[in-house]
């Protein structure tokens, strides 16, 4: 088998079976698809908050925005340093690799504890109006992709103890990280919508 | 570096997946190999197709007398959502990926699906949303009963306020279908771009593929959306949000915006392989190329696009403003264009052919016809001043069914007979599969050609009972949908019958051109393994001399060989 499946990857043309290449395509395929979803509720809240008749709930005046500031700030820096992550990876520097790898996951894991810290502090619940729901369903969902990102990662890090696995850079690393700026891309365009818009209304 | 060579071992009988029998059981297994999996989906979805047509008999059993005598109103209104669901979710999605399992690995030369674990994933999703969906006929209160579209503020009122209720099992089988027919597209789409055989270009590509990819296109740019309305959906049945209640602030119109984004493109996701296998047909049953065979290509593509920005014509009277109305009308006159290229070509590949009227031509045939009258009534529902007037009537059942059963659902017929010497390595029963075509075609024709008139003269859809003026016409429509029950045992006869005795089928019992006829039938598990023919000129060279393969001695010792 080993043989035969040798044979096709050598005797054939560029552009045919390069196993190496669907995981990326896959997965790049399969962002677009979840972009969408998100793209589904950020309409969604556009259209309601352009539309609906009451749109915060009573006793609400506003949202507090320092903490979602300080929240950003983490996740987008996360990004440049799983970025650097994976260049050191490519360089075959797996130590550094570890170390940022697991800077990025613990700077996740501080903004999964802010947004903790923010909802047990808000004053409205899912269930108050329009509002409400659109503020948890958004940042409920982001977030969660937050911890969907920290575990692939921390399942990347245990795969680089395991021997040869990371000789030359990987792209379960390049498609996680990937993952991770698209998460990042999401929330500064949900933290436009939801902190930045507010205060002009 | 490219002359393939001869390997006898690849004409040998199949051999099996490791770990997986090689008898029929391997269908009950979770295997990875496309070809199963294809199985898998043809026979789950075909089981389907037959429950979801009994439920459809029940309902032409009320509607033969006008007044609601046999269930009541409440009931029917579960019926015809059931009905309606099962045969999109559970028969006609499934079944499409069946034919894409089956066919496009074999047809663009590959070994198997870029990701084969995550499509057997995707198939055994459909028994569990299946069992999810259908238990629903057991919870307190009854199934689902707001309809296939599930439009709030009906779907989301609960009044009997147990969580686990119908609609709650509905909305979570939808959403698992739509896990899985993401993760099927993202599948299809991978395999198609990264694994054809070398020298096949995009514009060598089978028809087939070419729709395939641009339906599965649609899958995955649709389906999120919906995927979106559905969890906000759930979240106002159940946990107390108001995206969709008014009362709360919310919107009932954007669900239909959410709803139709999706599901006017899915008319499409459905409709395009049917179009893939209609071009595939006629070609080798009339044995000429296809006429305009890159045009045909590119008009899959065009149809998408167009199809992802029509969707406010199923919403023109949910107060929709007249400019919005205009637009989609537009848009909605434009995908005529594109549909109406690829009819032509069918029509001038059919024009001076040598024309052989077996059962999947036959199919064909029919379906052509029935699509022409399905697109006029379609048109004439695109126009918002017709659709405002007969839109909620029969009119609108006539124009889907004859889309979606008289042509995608001939489509589908004609698909699996032609490729069942194929997949099984038999050949089926020519005779009984013409009686199942003129049962269904006549069938079909009196269950839903009346339906347009009683929709013009006023009758409602979704009802149990209805006015005795258009008694005439629902008796007709029900002989017809009982003569369709009938048509399904000389179609189920055939298939198990042939599949255990029939006479053994050659590699290319139809003389056709295609990677798919050079394999042995039925193809080996790795398809061509490593002796991957390169492909040098387009499809459909039939009546050109042109070779297919670079190596014609290969082509012709394949298909004598095997
Ligand atoms: C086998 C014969 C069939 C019969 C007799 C039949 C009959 C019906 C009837 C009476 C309705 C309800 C219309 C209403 O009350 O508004 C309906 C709805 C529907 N059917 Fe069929 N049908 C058949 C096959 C199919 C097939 C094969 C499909 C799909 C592949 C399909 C898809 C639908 C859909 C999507 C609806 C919409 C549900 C709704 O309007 O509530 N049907 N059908
Ligand atoms: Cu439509």
């Amino acid at each position: 088998m080993t043989s035969a499946s040798q044979d096709l990857n050598l005797n054939h043309e560029p552009g045919h079976i390069k196993h190496d290449g669907h995981n990326l395509t896959g997965f790049i395929i399969f962002l677009c698809s979840e972009s969408i979803i998100f793209l589904a509720f950020f309409s969604g809240f556009a259209l309601l908050k352009l539309t609906s008749p009451e749109w915060l709930p009573e006793g609400v005046e506003g949202l507090e925005t320092k903490l979602p500031l300080i929240n950003t700030i983490v996740l987008v820096s996360s990004s440049f340093v799983a970025y650097f992550a994976e260049r050191y990876l490519h360089k075959e520097n797996l130590w550094g690799f570890r170390a940022l790898w697991l800077l990025t996951m613990a700077m996740g894991t501080y903004f999964v504890y802010g947004q903790y810290v923010e909802w047990s502090e808000l004053p409205f619940s899912l269930s108050n109006g329009v509002f409400g729901g659109t503020f948890y369903l958004l940042t409920g969902f982001h977030g969660l992709h937050v911890i969907t990102g920290i575990l692939l990662m921390a399942l990347m890090l245990f795969r680089s103890f395991r021997p040869n696995n990371y000789a030359k850079g990987d792209m379960g690393v390049t498609s996680v990280s990937l993952f991770w700026h698209f998460v990042d891309v999401i929330w500064i365009i949900l933290y436009i919508l939801i902190y930045v818009w507010q205060r002009h209304t | 570096m490219t002359t393939t060579k001869y390997d006898p071992r690849v004409l040998k009988a199949p051999h099996p997946v490791p770990g997986a029998p090689d008898n029929w059981k391997r269908f009950f297994t979770f295997n990875t190999d496309a070809k199963v999996i294809g199985i898998q989906y043809m026979g789950l979805s075909l089981f389907f197709l037959l429950v979801g047509g009994l439920l459809a008999m029940v309902m032409r059993g009320e509607l033969i007398t006008p007044p609601s005598d046999l269930v009541d109103p409440t009931v029917y209104n579960g019926l015809y959502t059931m009905h309606g669901t099962v045969m999109l979710f559970l028969f006609l999605f499934p079944i499409l990926n069946g034919f894409n399992n089956l066919l496009i690995p074999t047809m663009i030369g590959a070994p198997d699906m870029a990701f084969p674990k995550v499509n057997a994933a995707a198939f055994w999703l459909v028994p569990v949303f299946s069992v999810v969906l259908l238990s629903s006929f057991f919870v307190p209160g009854g199934p689902a009963s707001a309809g296939w579209w599930s439009y709030p503020p009906v779907s989301i009122q609960n009044p009997l306020g147990h969580f686990l209720n119908g609609e709650f099992l509905w909305i979570l089988a939808v959403a698992l279908s739509g896990i899985s027919s993401i993760l099927g597209a993202l599948n299809f789409v991978t395999t198609i771009i990264r694994m054809r055989a070398p020298g096949m270009g995009f514009f060598r590509m089978p028809v087939f593929v070419w729709t395939a990819w641009a339906a599965q296109t649609l899958q995955l740019v649709g389906l999120p959306a919906l995927t979106g309305g559905a969890i906000m959906l759930l979240f106002d049945l159940s946990f107390g949000t108001s995206f969709f209640r008014p009362e709360g602030g919310g919107d009932p119109v954007l669900y239909q915006h959410f709803f139709w984004f999706y599901s006017h493109p899915a008319v499409y996701v459905m409709v395009l392989p049917v179009f893939g296998i209609f071009s595939e047909l006629i070609t080798v049953y009339s044995r000429k190329p296809l006429f305009g065979y890159k045009f045909v290509a590119i008009a899959s593509f065009i149809i998408t696009f167009l199809g992802l920005i029509v969707w406010v014509h199923h919403m023109f009277y949910s107060g929709t403003p007249q400019w919005m109305r205009n637009i989609f009308i537009v848009t909605t006159m434009l995908i005529a264009v594109p549909t109406g290229v690829k009819v032509f070509a069918w029509l001038g590949t059919l024009w001076g052919g040598k024309i052989r009227l077996t059962t999947p031509m036959l199919f064909v045939l029919g379906g052509v016809v029935n699509f022409i009258l399905g697109g006029v009534t379609g048109i004439m529902l695109g126009t918002a001043p017709i659709d405002i007037h007969v839109g909620n009537t029969y009119f609108v059942v006539a124009h889907f069914h004859y889309i979606i059963f008289n042509t995608i659902g001939f489509g589908i017929f004609a698909g699996i007979y032609h490729w069942f010497p194929k997949f099984t390595g038999r050949m089926y029963y020519e005779g009984l599969g013409k009686i199942h075509f003129v049962l269904t075609f006549i069938g079909a024709t009196l269950n839903w050609l009346p339906m347009h008139w009683a929709g013009l003269y006023g009758m409602p859809r979704r009802v149990a009972s209805y006015d005795p003026e258009f008694a005439i016409w629902n008796v007709i429509a029900s002989i017809g949908a009982f003569m369709l029950g009938v048509a399904s045992i000389p179609f189920i006869l055939n298939i198990v019958s042939s599949w255990a005795r029939g006479a053994k089928a050659s590699a290319n019992p139809w003389n056709a051109i295609g990677l798919e006829w050079l394999l042995p039938s039925p193809p080996p598990a790795e398809n061509f393994e490593d002796d991957v023919p390169t492909v040098i000129s387009e499809p459909y060279g039939y009546g050109l001399g042109k070779p297919l393969v670079k190596d014609e001695e290969y082509y012709i010792r394949r298909s004598m060989e095997a």
